[in-house]
């Protein structure tokens, strides 16, 4: 069988269903709507109609050569997420599961978000399509994220900061989940990545892997050939998987995903899921997770609210132990020193998330030589990142550090 | 092959008590859950602290979270469980989320709870779907298994989960996480005789119950009625004595004291 379809609920040994009975209901019903909506024209050509008039697919391709001197002469052409609406990938999964939504007749969407992107992009679709919508934050994110907050509130969704845990994305899909446990009649949770119970991970990574699908023909148009290899940055996992799924049965194509190294690897303030974690049960799924002996899950540090996540998708759990793609750290520092390279080289300011796989992007490019194409996804924009960015290079008061 | 839980259902209605394990320090803990049964506690559910507990309120995430930033580990649960059963017989029962079990070893977790005296698992999070290695390692150590079953669970779901659990199943009174609620749901009634429908025998009704009066109302159509955050109040705001009072209360809703 094809790698690409692979449809769930397990993917090798990850995946699966790990909730409460509560949810089962739900769960069923939305796998049920969505094989339908598969199959069903009229829901792709709604999806298609709204990706072209409303969020600006297909998104372009960039080379950039000036950014690529510092990647050993390789060639990198950025597929370019952060020009849709809303500034990311994160719309292309919200659009359709909003649409799902409301053919299930839902009148309210709950979300997590952690970089505030994907409560961005939700805020937004349920403004378009006269939804109610919550949004779950865990407060040490409203901080660094204060930016996305403000947007998803004039947008009329409700933002509520999660206090308990870490108070970081683990916690607000904590929260998310015990409120859908209590509304689950009205309530759509419109979960943010690949990670979660089935059908999440292969229904988001669907939403998604029209990333992977324009890039590979943009990048044979452009180049004539296919990439050498692909990079994403890697949080839950879904630009990532969305970037990759179009190549997973071109073995001639590696497939790179970048995690968060935070202060390092070496250190206990990581986000490193795939490169240092080893499976276990979270948020609904089987899969790599950051966990102590006793199975209690590690608390994550990033620079980046998107990447500070202990927990991966299940796909990229089974691809990393078929060999399929390979995941590496990137520290903060790594990753702050791309952002600014890409901003000064290519006039393009990256999220911070993105960055990492930026990072990735410099470092392949000198072990794979000039010879080699590679195609990184631009999974965001920067603006909500300035006052994180502005802090760390010192330039708030126009003094650079 | 006998189960304990059973075994105490067949004596009369039941009041279940849940406290978690390491609250407020380990030793509390223990002494709050012999005082329970002394107190008219006919099943002891304690539970096991987690980092991610998705269904549990406030009540029991802050009080779960004070036990794991103390330093809860795991074989405390095992170690708690041997402690009470030395000095109380009625059945324990460990509420654990399905993680920490597999990072012990599903069939070790088994085996140590067994030799410890502990009855079996409460598993919020572990649907029988999922549940094949829980379920041999619990025939092999004759334990019982309580799934949980809701009120949006189809029927053939809660024939599945009567079909598999072992000392009862756990209906959930209402949609929605632990913690004190002014009334019973409607609902647990009419999951309680939809389960009764497809044969279950034993029947558990928590989540929400917190007086004598809705102990009373739940035994009326359950076997047993489960409190827990209203327990885990008393305990974090009196100690041990209040958490008996507490108990005491609640048991005065059982049909033998009423
Ligand atoms: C721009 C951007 N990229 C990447 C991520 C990480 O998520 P994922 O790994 O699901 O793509 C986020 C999450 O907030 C994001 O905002």
């Amino acid at each position: 069988m094809a790698l690409r379809d692979e449809l769930g609920p397990y993917f090798g040994e990850y995946g699966g269903r790990f909730v409460p009975e509560s949810l089962i209901a739900a769960l069923d019903e939305l796998s049920a709507a969505y094989e339908l909506a598969k199959l069903d024209p009229s829901f792709q050509a709604e999806l298609a109609d709204l990706h072209r008039t409303y969020t600006g697919r297909p998104s372009i391709i960039t080379e950039v050569p000036r950014f690529a001197v510092h990647a050993g002469g390789a060639r990198i052409i950025l597929k370019r997420e952060d020009l849709n609406h809303t500034g990311s990938h994160k719309i292309n999964n919200v659009l359709g599961q909003a649409l799902l939504a409301k053919r299930l007749g839902k009148t309210r969407i709950i979300a997590e978000t952690g970089a505030g992107q994907h409560g961005v992009a939700s805020a937004t679709a349920a403004a378009l399509f006269g939804l109610e919508c919550v949004v779950y934050m865990g407060e040490v994110d409203t901080v660094r994220q204060a930016l996305n907050v403000a947007r998803m509130r004039l947008l009329g969704a409700t933002v509520i900061p999660v206090t308990t845990g870490s108070k970081t994305l683990k916690d607000a899909i904590n929260e998310a989940l015990r409120d859908w446990v209590t509304n689950v009649d009205n309530t759509h949770y419109l979960l943010g990545t690949v990670a979660g119970p089935h059908p999440f991970p292969s229904m988001v990574r669907d939403f998604h892997k029209i990333i992977g699908e324009e890039a590979r023909e943009q990048v044979l148009a452009l180049t004539g050939q296919l990439p050498t290899a692909v990079a994403a940055c890697v949080g839950g996992g879904s630009n990532a998987i969305g970037i990759f799924h179009a190549f997973l049965d071109d073995p001639e194509v590696a497939l790179y995903g970048f995690e968060a190294a935070g202060r390092g690897v070496d250190t206990p303030e990581h986000a490193a899921t795939l490169t240092m974690g080893r499976p276990g049960v979270l948020h609904g799924a089987r899969s790599y997770m950051l966990q102590d002996e006793d199975g209690q899950t590690v608390e994550s540090h990033s620079i980046s609210a998107g990447l500070d996540y202990p927990g991966v998708g299940p796909e990229h759990s089974w691809l990393k132990d078929l060999g399929r793609a390979h995941y590496r750290p990137i520290t903060d520092v790594e990753a702050m020193d791309a952002l600014r390279l890409l901003s000064r080289t290519e006039g393009i300011i990256p999220a911070i998330e993105t960055a990492h796989g930026l990072a990735g992007a410099l470092q392949l490019g000198k072990e794979l030589g000039p010879e080699a194409i590679i195609l990184v996804n631009n999974s965001g924009r920067g603006d909500k990142d300035m006052e994180t960015a502005a802090k760390y290079f010192g330039i708030l008061d126009g003094v650079e550090q | 092959m006998s189960s304990k839980v059973e075994a105490q259902l067949d004596k009369g209605k039941a009041l279940i008590g849940y406290l978690p394990i390491g609250f407020p320090n380990f030793e509390e803990s223990v002494e709050a859950a012999v005082a329970l049964v002394e107190s008219g506690v006919d099943i002891l559910e304690l539970g096991v602290p987690y980092s991610d507990p998705v269904m549990d309120g406030l009540v029991i995430q802050e009080a779960t979270q004070i036990a794991l930033a103390q330093g809860f580990k795991l074989p405390q649960a095992i170690e708690a469980v041997r402690q009470i059963t030395e000095r109380v017989s009625a059945p324990v029962l460990l509420m654990t989320y399905f993680n920490p079990v597999i990072q012990y070893g599903v069939d070790k977790f088994a085996a140590d709870l067994a030799a410890a005296g502990g009855a079996g698992l409460i598993t919020p999070d572990l649907i029988p779907d999922e549940a094949a290695e829980w379920i041999a390692a619990s025939e092999k150590y004759d334990l019982d298994r309580v799934f949980l079953a809701a009120p949006s669970s189809t029927d053939e779901r809660l024939r599945q989960s009567v079909e598999l659990s072992r000392g009862f199943v756990y209906a959930v009174s209402t949609m929605g996480i632990t913690g004190a609620r002014a009334d019973v749901d409607v609902a647990a009634q009419t999951l309680v005789e939809r389960l009764r429908a497809v044969g279950a025998e034993y029947v558990g009704v928590g989540v929400g119950i917190s007086t004598g009066e809705q102990v009373a109302e739940v035994l009326s159509y359950g076997d047993g009625a489960i409190v827990g955050s209203a327990l885990v109040k008393s305990l974090n705001d009196g100690g041990v004595a209040a958490v008996a009072l507490t108990a005491q209360g609640l048991a005065h809703g059982k049909p033998s004291a009423s």
